[in-house]
């Protein structure tokens, strides 16, 4: 062999050695739970949007700070109350190379609103789209929507051709079970692709290389690797094994920030977990006395006053939750302090309720948890059981994985269930939109008032503020008297990583990989 | 009658078993701890005010109490409380007792199985044999775990959910039971072949005693020594199979729980410092199946040294 040749060899393998030590950052991401889908339109579930989020993007993005900002659309007007136009970004490729069009934007906008789409209540007031020239998109409204944009934030864009010829034209049917290709696909404009998904296992998402943004982090690939037991996520995590988790069990943070290392941040989640009691079912598919108790307010009450909140706090949420009166948080449209405040914990009271309401026995009913979903989501219904308990009501817990868990709530198997609910508009209209308005999609406790669609209503067409906020306020009033739910607490999130990795922490539990840094 | 109870204790004071047990420190010390867990684990109501099946008698405040001897410990739970406010103790000692019933039961439905099919395969013979031990091979090559948990899914697939938390004590025990049968099996096969070239055996033949009495009646009581052997280790191993099924989530539910469940809960707070909620349960099972070991290692050392 020529020493040329040699070198040559040399210095190849140097080069490969030096590029994979120095240039590639790869992050391991970790949490519960996997993303449900890969389809940016099937299901409207946490974890399932922030890996949309890295692949995906909308006409309008919520920056790190939480605000309405452009994203694919650089700018927008609108020409009437219910005429607005989208001018988008003309630089815009798919992580394939294809150029995005207003074509592709109509096409996403429409697929989102199809029956099987879970996000189409975020759009319902849209009554028209269409595309003026390749980068303009005209979108129409049925009424005045004040909404409007923070909606958008949510519709992811794909590509009209991927999707015809993938035949992903409607969005995967996901509470039928329907397997499509863009669920285990992914192919959008955003800064990292997906190029490998194992569901439940693996998920490597690689830098998008025709990324038009300003690329703002140093990372070459994010691997996302669920793992479901609390111990074993910490244990990969100080071991190093992983360097991000988003969902760092309460009881460990301490162990976590003293192990030198790793850090861990805190903040308030947009996140309320509540539960929820069928009222109108006839008969409860799980109970014992033949006819449907939660009817009745008084037993709804009398199970709200049965909970001791605090000692969740203390005891299973380890200080880390905010209880709650109602389900939103600060920082969204017509939250007051006021309306968030508790009916006292008092089982006296609950159990002369009970009496009262013609139940001195109480009755049995099963209580639906998720167990990979919210923070300690199984050892809160753990803990419900024992309270409701001491009234009477004896429960019988269920707890299981959250796909299976979500599947059999909108199949509308649940007599007694827990629920998470966060608030991504950052406006009430979106809780009343899917927990309250009658045959709303998330509202399985089939609460139904006049007055609450009534004032729904308002919410979707009233642009003047005062009288919007008025409509807010009084059906916030309804839903709270009526005990059509029963609140928990407001969610804290805990993210650990390795002191080396800088991802910012968001209310919203979504990371942004694309102002992260790896160091 | 005490002169016939004199005569039985005399006959086993007189034994080789009672002279061995006797000069067996290690036989002595297992069996006194097994008779005490067996105590309190069967009489548990006797031994601790709590019931931790009874979630309206918990209360949560008094979740996450450490042991007594430590700082914040409090004298009415000896060895803590759980996540839940559950007494330790009293939580282990019922677990104890499901797993207790559920390493029996397993056993037994091996035993009478396995023993069953082996000895009417050394007896018969032939094709029925054949296929009997060409069975116990395929299952050998399985791992018991794996069969187990193959058994528990079958099971989740065919009874309905509201079943299911009822039947699975039930669908364990035969999991575990259907997964230990081959041993019996060879085991008393292989007893039983040389058993029945014996002269008593040819003899019973002869006078025209049927087949079913000379098994049952003759072959049967004179194979059962290492068959008893294996069934003590195996009640050992049906326990650690019992926890690792729990510990897996597919065995008894969290609200019964035995005391692979208890370690499994445990589990998720090992790093927070809550040792106790994970560690007391542990250690338990690591006793109670030690000492079911050691005093199988004793009985096969005693009745059956060529198993050695």
């Amino acid at each position: 062999m020529k020493p040329i040749n040699l070198l040559r060899i040399l210095l190849a393998f140097m080069f490969v050695f030096v590029s994979t030590q120095s240039f590639a950052k790869t992050l391991k991401w970790s949490m519960q739970g996997d993303s449900l889908t890969l389809d940016p339109h099937a299901q409207n579930e946490g974890p399932t949007t922030q890996v949309s989020r890295q692949i995906y993007e909308a006409l309008v993005t919520r920056g790190l700070d939480m605000s309405i900002g452009p994203q694919l659309a650089t700018k927008w007007k609108a020409v009437d109350p219910n005429t607005w136009y989208f001018f988008l970004r003309d630089d815009v490729k798919f992580s394939n190379g294809q150029k995005m069009t207003s074509e592709d934007v109509v096409f996403s906008i429409l697929r989102a609103k199809q029956p099987t789409s879970d996000f189409k209540e975020y759009i319902s007031t849209i009554s028209g789209v269409k595309a003026i020239d390749d980068y303009t998109v005209q979108i129409k409204t049925s009424k005045p929507n004040p909404i409007l944009l923070n909606q958008l934030s949510n519709i992811f864009i794909m590509s009209k051709k991927w999707s015809t010829d993938n035949f992903v034209v409607a969005p995967q049917n996901w509470d039928a079970g329907q397997e499509t290709f863009s669920a285990t696909n992914a192919m959008g404009t955003g800064p990292f692709k997906i190029t490998l998904r194992e569901p439940n296992t693996k998920t490597v998402f690689k830098k998008n290389g025709k990324w038009w943004g300003n690329v703002e982090h140093n990372i070459t690939e994010i691997q996302l690797l669920p793992i479901k037991n609390a111990a074993t996520r910490v244990a990969a995590l100080l071991s190093g094994e992983i360097d991000l988790v988003t969902d760092a069990p309460v009881q460990d943070l301490a162990r976590i920030s003293s192990s030198g290392g790793h850090k861990v941040e805190s903040t308030p989640q947009m996140r309320t977990i509540f539960l929820g009691m069928d009222q109108a079912a006839d008969k409860l598919r799980t109970g014992n006395t033949g006819d449907n108790p939660f009817k009745k307010k008084e037993v709804r009450q009398a199970l709200y006053q049965a909970i001791d909140i605090e000692a969740i706090k203390k005891k299973v949420m380890r200080g880390l939750s905010e209880p709650a009166g109602i389900i939103t948080f600060p920082g969204v449209t017509g939250y007051t302090k006021a309306l968030d405040k508790r009916l006292p914990y008092d089982v006296d009271a609950a159990k002369k309720l009970l009496a009262d309401a013609g139940y001195p026995n109480g009755f049995d009913v099963e209580l639906r948890c998720p167990n990979d979903r919210y923070v300690n989501d199984e050892a809160i219904c753990t803990a419900v059981v024992g309270m409701l308990g001491k009234i009477g009501v004896n429960v019988n817990l269920f707890a299981q994985t959250k796909s299976k868990h979500f599947k059999e709530l909108k199949d509308n198997q649940g007599d007694f269930y827990m629920l998470g609910w966060g608030v991504p508009t950052l406006d009430s209209h979106y809780v009343f939109h899917y927990l309250y308005e009658t045959d709303a999609s998330w509202n399985k406790v089939n609460f139904s008032d006049a007055d609450v669609d009534a004032a729904i209503r308002v919410m979707e067409g009233e642009v003047d503020l005062d009288k919007r906020n008025a409509a807010i306020a009084k059906a916030w009033k309804i839903v709270r008297d009526n005990i059509a739910y029963l609140p928990l607490h407001h969610q804290v999130i805990s993210w650990a990583s390795k002191s080396n990795v800088n991802v910012p922490i968001r209310p919203n539990n979504e990371p942004l990989f694309r102002f992260s840094s790896v160091n | 009658m005490d002169n016939k109870n004199l005569t039985l204790l005399n006959r086993i004071k007189d034994s080789d078993i009672y002279f061995s047990f006797v000069k067996s420190p290690t036989a002595i010390v297992s069996t006194v701890i097994l008779i005490i867990i067996f105590f309190c684990s069967f009489f548990v109501e006797l031994v601790t005010p709590y019931n931790p099946f009874d979630p309206s008698s918990l209360s949560l405040m008094d979740a996450f109490t450490p042991p007594s001897w430590t700082e914040d410990g409090l004298s009415k739970f000896i060895l803590g409380t759980d996540g839940q406010g559950r007494d330790m103790l009293a939580t282990i000692l019922y677990g104890s007792r499901i797993s207790l019933i559920v390493g029996f039961s397993a056993v037994i439905f091996a035993l009478v199985l396995g023993v069953g099919l082996g000895l009417t395969a050394g007896y018969f013979g032939g094709k029925y044999e054949m296929i009997v031990m060409r069975l116990t091979d395929v299952q050998l090559t399985v791992p018991s775990i794996l069969m187990a948990l193959l058994v528990d899914g079958i099971a989740r697939g065919i009874i309905s959910r509201e079943l299911h938390d009822e039947m699975a004590i039930y669908v364990l025990i035969f999991a575990i039971g259907i997964s230990e049968w081959p041993q019996f099996a060879r085991v008393s096969r292989a007893a039983t072949l040389v058993e029945k070239n014996k002269d008593y055996v040819s003899a019973s033949t002869i006078i025209g005693v049927s087949n079913l009495i000379i098994m049952f009646k003759h072959i049967l009581p004179n194979i059962m020594r290492p068959v008893l052997v294996i069934g003590t280790i195996g009640l050992a191993l049906a326990i650690i199979a019992e926890a690792t099924l729990s510990f897996l989530g597919v065995g008894v539910p969290p609200t019964t729980p035995s005391l692979g469940t208890l370690i499994r809960l445990g589990n998720d707070f090992l790093f927070s410092g809550e040792w106790w909620i994970t560690f007391f349960p542990a250690i338990f099972l690591v006793i109670l199946a030690f000492s079911i070991n050691l005093l199988g290692d004793w009985m096969r050392d005693t009745l059956n040294p060529k198993l050695n």
